[in-house]
């Protein structure tokens, strides 16, 4: 069942479009907002709550990137790939942070603290190279600069 | 050219947004309480005559785009407008600035828009990693609404305008004009077959108008000060100002407004400070990654629409990124693809086998696995992905930074097959 909570804040959506099924998208950024990740009961939940099939709202959930369909840790960092980071110094980047967390792409710390994920171009490329971790832009990064970043974030 | 900064002008120092009041003191809101008491036919013929071309990446002159949208008491409704803010073109991020620096400039140019067009619903269109810029725009929104700007009767007018942000859950598509649609109507981003044109049938099958922000920008600036004013801004053939940028191993990356038809040259040697030292340029993609390399050869190209694609590119979204001698430009080239292979949204064959294809053969060169047939295949399936083999201008786009190279860094994919190794790693 959707909590109180979710249904309003789900509700609050519907009124910005003419169809239940078009707020899909919002409705699955609100319910990871509070359980973290889309489950298969979340998604039935917020499916039945929308008059959609779950099929076709996973067909929705598979294709943006910021919707999780797998549990993530406490905190996601977005590690962007894209071309001036990647001229940047993203390699490094990336190395330091498989080698400090033990984890690559796709993979959570054992402690569940942290979800390592790609991200193409965060709209930071004259401050590259860039990552995000939750709600929060870093920007100028080098891997010395990771301990400090990553401190942030218990 | 007159070297006004009109989108830039009133911006703080310290990048903090400016509040409604600061806004309407810099003489904000004015422009759409002018729109408001012309014909809507008046204002799309004032936009037609300012020469103003979208700032996404296409460059389709903006009145003439909202020519086709069905007018007077006969048209369909409600009909909508959305500012497209999912700027995701590697290299770019030039619209950050402008909703992060200034929403309210935002929202009157959709209000202007919302007035050509007798647009009812307007939604800004916002990638979900631009968290500032949601709350920012956000907050811009809920002045609005406080002062009356929007709602029932906005400035009193008969006509009522909602206004929403819907702020996206990422994937490169939705920053195409049909996919954001199919993504509004909570959708996969798809892009949808044309004919009907969006402006006959778009958001729920209404008339509807997809607009960039930097393009949205520019209204209020057009209906206060005219179109002759507007075409004074430019040093080139197209009108207006430009926010250009510069990304890559130059001293000064950054943003600048400035005339459109800046030579690239002085953006790239004045602006972004040249290369960082002991470094050499090998080329540079002038709008991002969707655009044909140019070369030191091109330096002399006033970055205007006209000029950029006289070169063989295009001016694209004007934010530069630029490939030094120390870089390889067939792993650059791999990135492109990489991205560009990934986010195909699978909807057409050429785009999702091509781009995949191209990734995997530069990836082999880039690890020296490579051989001159791989080339060939290369040039192939950059003239399978040609404009007209597929639904949208992805993979058309996607090819342009690979057709390019192939032609500027031929060298380069030779030393790779011969020595069987990246000469860069």
């Amino acid at each position: 069942m959707l909590a109180e909570q979710e249904r309003r804040e789900i509700e609050a959506e519907l009124e910005r479009y003419p169809r239940r099924d078009a707020a899909s998208i919002d409705a699955l950024r609100i319910v990871q907002r509070h359980r973290g990740w889309i489950s298969d009961d979340s998604l039935r939940e917020i499916a039945e709550f929308l008059q959609m099939s779950p099929d076709d709202l996973d067909s929705v959930a598979t294709f943006y990137n910021l919707i999780y369909r797998r549990p993530v840790g406490r905190h996601v960092i977005l590690l962007c790939n894209s071309v001036s980071c990647w001229i940047m110094g993203y390699a490094q980047l990336r190395q330091e942070l498989h080698r400090r967390l033990g984890i690559g792409f796709g993979e959570t710390t054992a402690d569940g603290r942290f979800t390592l994920l790609p991200i193409v171009c965060l709209g930071a490329c004259d401050h590259a190279p860039a990552l995000m971790i939750d709600q929060d832009l870093h920007r100028d990064l080098s891997p010395d600069a990771l301990d400090r970043v990553l401190e942030g974030y218990r | 050219m007159n070297g006004e900064r009109p989108l830039t002008r009133d911006m703080k120092p310290d990048g903090e947004p400016l509040s409604l009041q600061e806004y309407e003191r810099a003489g904000g809101y004015r422009a759409v309480r002018q729109a408001l008491r012309m014909a809507p036919e008046a204002i799309t013929r004032l936009v037609s005559d300012s020469g103003l071309r979208g700032r996404g990446g296409a460059g389709f002159p903006t009145g003439q785009k909202w020519s086709f949208v069905p007018l007077g008491a006969e048209a369909p409704h409600p009909k909508y407008l959305a500012a497209n803010a999912d700027e995701m073109e590697p290299g770019t991020f030039k619209d950050r600035w402008l909703l992060e620096g200034n929403p309210h400039q935002l929202l009157e140019g959709m209000m202007i828009a919302a007035c050509a067009i007798e647009a009812d619903v307007a939604y800004v269109f916002l990638r979900g990693e631009y968290t500032l810029a949601a709350r920012r725009v956000e907050r811009a929104i809920a002045e609005a609404y406080q002062a009356g700007y929007l709602g029932r009767h906005p400035f009193g007018a008969d006509r009522g305008l909602e206004l929403y942000l819907h702020v996206s859950a990422g994937r490169y598509m939705c920053g195409e004009e049909t996919g954001l649609l199919n993504a509004l109507e909570g959708k996969r981003a798809n892009p949808r077959a044309k004919p009907p044109y969006p402006q006959v049938s778009g958001l729920f099958g209404k008339p509807t108008i997809v607009q960039n922000v930097e393009t949205l920008a520019c209204l209020p600036h057009i209906i206060t000060h005219g179109a002759a004013w507007f075409h004074g801004l430019s040093r080139g053939v197209d009108a207006g100002s430009k926010l250009y940028g510069a990304s890559g191993k130059v001293k000064r990356p950054g943003l600048w407004e400035l005339p459109m038809g800046t030579p690239l040259g002085e953006l790239l040697e004045e602006h972004a400070g040249g290369l960082r030292d002991g470094l050499k340029l090998r080329g540079l993609l002038p709008g991002g990654a969707s655009t044909d390399f140019l070369t030191e050869r091109h330096l002399d190209v006033a970055m205007d629409f006209t000029h950029v694609e006289k070169a063989g590119s295009r001016l694209g979204t004007g934010t530069i990124i630029v490939l030094d001698d120390r870089t390889c430009p067939v792993g650059m080239v791999w990135n492109l693809e990489e991205f560009f292979a990934q986010e195909s949204c699978g909807w057409c064959t050429p785009c999702w086998s091509g781009l995949r294809w191209a990734e995997r053969l530069l990836d082999g060169l880039e690890r020296g696995q490579g051989s001159e047939a791989d080339l060939d295949r290369l040039e192939w399936i950059v003239k399978f992905c040609a404009p007209g083999n597929t639904f949208c201008a992805l993979a058309p786009g996607a090819v342009e930074p690979l057709g390019s190279a192939l032609k500027y860094f031929r060298e380069d994919f030779m030393a790779h097959i011969r020595e069987r190794r990246c000469p860069w790693s």
